[in-house]
């Protein structure tokens, strides 16, 4: 994550990480509909802290993280389906979790990643 | 979250003051407490807490589980000196993700040419700092060697409580500028605040090693989350 900041102009990235907040606004001015994923909890080794986002858009444009690449294929998968429902959903992400989901942390830990539409 | 609550979560820290939102899990409701508003919160301990350690997570309030997410406003470092070791501290600072400045009234050092693609002041500290005031969320290190040009934006630094303050120079340069402090009635408790010598005691001698041993006490200060116990003027806690 932290090197996805490197050559983002002043506009698109600033403080430790990529300011995907920021872009949220800009995405959302410019007309995308957009959802938010943020991890909200985190057991053992997790990969991105709580309060991390990811922005995806309707056709299914990324910004951000919420894990190391390990989930976020899952997580923009769901977020298509929160766009359209406009519903949030909560998601859990564990190592052990196959049957659940075929996706999860190679580093052993977990994680709760709260899924939401952007409302504008 | 709606439009409006991300449009001023990112101009709170725009203006450069912390912001949180709170969603209640099982409604989906939200809402943003800016920090000056925290007190008047009905879970005003709560947000305290974790504005405090700047961490994001799950809280258990009265009215059920809530996720507070805790936004700071981005992290800038000051450096007043356009020497060669600003020249290899800037890249290091923007690699590790940190916005950077350099500030130095010597047109000789402050070129754009040293300092390619980086914002540079050619000017005295105290005209820059009146327009982009020090604060909390704000490293400084002092390295042009020359009390004429640092003490100022230290003593600035001091007294805004920046989370870093870093002084160039050797014990006795350091114990020269302390009695300076000292007749210009700046007090113990803030002026022991000052990282000197300069950086992290790993034996740096070029101007490429002391830039990444001021590098690491600065990631230190604020991943300890040092500035937010000073800034209340408590004891650091670790």
């Amino acid at each position: 994550m932290m090197t996805d900041t490197n050559g983002a102009s002043p506009d698109e990235g600033s403080g430790l990480e990529l300011d995907v907040l920021a872009l949220a606004g800009r995405w959302s001015a410019g007309g995308r509909r957009l959802a938010l994923a943020t991890v909200v909890e985190t057991w053992g080794s997790a990969p991105r802290p709580t309060g991390s986002h990811l922005i995806i858009d309707d056709e299914g444009r990324f910004e951000g993280s919420v894990s190391g690449g390990c989930v976020e294929g899952a997580v923009i998968a769901e977020a298509l389906d929160v766009i359209e429902t406009g519903s949030p959903k909560m998601l859990d992400f564990g190592v052990a979790d196959e049957t659940a989901w075929r996706v999860g942390l190679s580093c052993g830990g977990r994680i709760r990643v709260y899924v939401e539409p952007v409302l504008r | 979250m709606r439009r409006d609550l991300i449009d001023a979560v990112n101009a709170e820290r725009a203006a450069r003051r912390a912001v949180l939102t709170v969603t209640d899990l099982a409604t989906g409701n939200q809402r943003l407490v800016r920090e000056a508003e925290i007190g008047r919160d009905p879970i005003a301990e709560l947000l305290e807490r974790a504005i405090r350690s700047g961490k994001s997570g799950i809280v258990e309030g009265p009215e059920g589980e809530s996720f507070v997410n805790v936004y700071l406003p981005p992290v800038r470092i000051v450096l007043i000196g356009a020497v060669h070791i600003s020249q290899a501290l800037a890249p290091i600072a923007r690699l590790a993700g940190y916005d950077v400045e350099i500030i130095d009234p010597r047109t000789a050092f402050a070129t754009p040419e040293r300092f390619s693609g980086f914002e540079l002041h050619a000017e005295w500290p105290d005209v820059v700092l009146r327009t982009r005031p020090l604060d909390a969320y704000t490293a400084i290190a002092l390295i042009t060697h020359d009390p004429k040009i640092d003490d100022g934006p230290l003593i600035e630094a001091l007294k805004s409580g920046c989370f870093y303050i870093g002084a160039l120079g050797s014990r006795k340069t350091h114990a020269r500028r302390l009695e300076r402090l000292k007749e210009a009635g700046i007090a113990d408790h803030l002026t022991s605040r000052i990282d000197a010598p300069i950086g992290a005691d790993i034996g740096a001698a070029s101007p490429g090693e002391i830039a990444v041993a001021i590098m690491a006490s600065i990631i230190e200060a604020f991943r300890k989350r040092k500035m937010f116990a000073e800034r209340r003027g408590e004891q650091a806690g670790e």
